[in-house]
């Protein structure tokens, strides 16, 4: 049995379609679900509040769907777009969009979740602090959606790329790769920004007085928490963007390959790291403001150790893209 | 297209390289970013002990980064060596 070009692409589109809102569901799912535990338990001390906890659970909650709402509609593009291709790289492109927001949305949805409940139990806690833990939950789950926002924007640029020019080996490793590195590199940075905003809402419900301080020390722990999603989002466009000589060999296939995996699950652990790190620093610049410095000081030294196995995987994946 | 033992040897590497590196890196990232949340947690509980607590959390990292360190060195002797 021959199968066309077209009927392969179909295959390709219905089954990335189906991974990409199937792994997209994951996160947004936790992470609304978090929220809501929290803000029944908001609730449960102060029944008199449940109006304001629950729209603010409700906001928070819809931050959270976003990532989902990506994956989404990815799914339906490639459901329903009549992709005309000669390529059989475009075959390898339709379903690597599909895991790259797939696997984009996992750590943005569960990472958004987390200010959320942690926003509805502040209210509860200081109810004149309301607006602004609303503001502060918004900026620090709007930070967390980034990292899908980068995975959305690779599944596009694969989806709308003409390959027609392109030879099939190795490029179809290297668009597969694309699509792994910024889906897989989300996760940690997604999850790491949401544990980072989790504590600033926490740290101003219970002191008021450094809501700035807070804000702040949040904004650079997410920044750099993130840095790991950016080094992914790197990696797939020199993936997507460099030229390849046309080759029979498995070899150079399986470099380009290898060079997304390993950007992709290399950024997972940093990025969760760094967020554990900056979680606890917030927390603690905000009890102990007279310390900020020092904390501050710990926090990027320790950070920045953390990050350094996500350089190594960054330097390997350049080895595997322009040495080997 | 004919495979050719010498390719698909080199094909091996280059993969596990990759994977060798990424999933080497998971583990040192998550235990080093713990490493300095408790010493942020310590350094705000007792902030005149900021020098020793930072010395302490980075040999402790350093200790959790040897795996990390490993995969690399792996991922290395994959590529350039074997």
């Amino acid at each position: 049995m021959e199968l066309d070009v077209q009927t392969w692409l179909k295959i390709a589109a219905f089954s990335g379609g189906g991974l990409a809102i199937g792994f997209g569901a994951i996160g947004a799912a936790i992470g609304e679900g978090h929220t809501a535990a929290k803000a029944n338990h908001a609730i449960s001390r102060n029944p008199e509040m449940a109006g304001d906890v629950f729209k603010s659970m409700l906001v928070g909650q819809a931050v959270a769907e976003s990532a989902a709402i990506f994956s989404l509609v990815i799914a339906l593009i490639l459901l329903f777009s009549e992709f005309s291709a000669t390529s059989f790289i475009m075959v390898w492109a339709v379903f690597s969009a599909g895991l790259c927001t797939g696997l984009g949305a996992i750590g943005s949805g569960i990472g958004a979740g987390y200010p959320a409940g942690a926003a509805c139990e502040g209210m509860v806690r200081q109810p004149e602090m309301s607006n602004r833990l609303t503001t502060n939950m918004l900026i620090g789950s709007a930070v967390c959606q980034t990292p899908s926002v980068f995975a959305l924007v690779v599944s596009f640029i694969l989806i709308y790329t003409d390959y027609s020019t392109k030879p099939m080996w190795p490029m179809w490793a290297a668009v597969l790769g694309a699509g792994l590195s910024a889906g897989l590199s989300a996760i940690g940075a997604g999850i790491g920004s949401g544990l980072v905003a989790q504590s600033s809402c926490e740290g101003i419900s219970r002191q008021p007085k450094a809501t700035a301080i807070a804000t702040n020390s949040m904004l650079l722990g997410q920044a750099i928490t993130q840095t790991t999603a950016i080094y992914g989002l790197l990696i797939s466009f020199i993936l997507l963007f460099k030229n390849y000589p046309a080759s029979d060999a498995i070899a150079p296939a399986m470099a380009l390959l290898g060079a997304g995996l390993c950007m992709g699950i290399g950024g997972i652990g940093p990025g969760i790291g760094e967020g554990i790190t900056a979680q606890s620093a917030v927390t603690w610049i905000v009890r102990n403001r007279e310390s900020a410095g020092e904390i501050t000081r710990t926090m990027l030294v320790g950070m920045a150790v953390s990050e350094s196995t996500g350089i190594y995987s960054m330097v390997i994946a350049l080895i595997l893209l322009f040495v080997v | 297209m004919a495979i050719e033992g010498v390719d698909l040897i080199k094909a091996a590497a280059f993969l596990g390289a990759g994977l060798a590196m990424g999933l080497g890196a998971i583990g040192p990232g998550i235990g080093e970013g713990m490493a300095a949340a408790k010493a942020c947690e310590a350094i705000g509980r007792n902030p005149k002990e900021a020098g020793l607590l930072t010395r302490t959390m980075l040999v402790g990292q350093a200790v959790s980064e040897s795996t990390g360190i490993y995969s690399l060195v792996v991922a290395l002797l994959l590529l350039f060596v074997v």
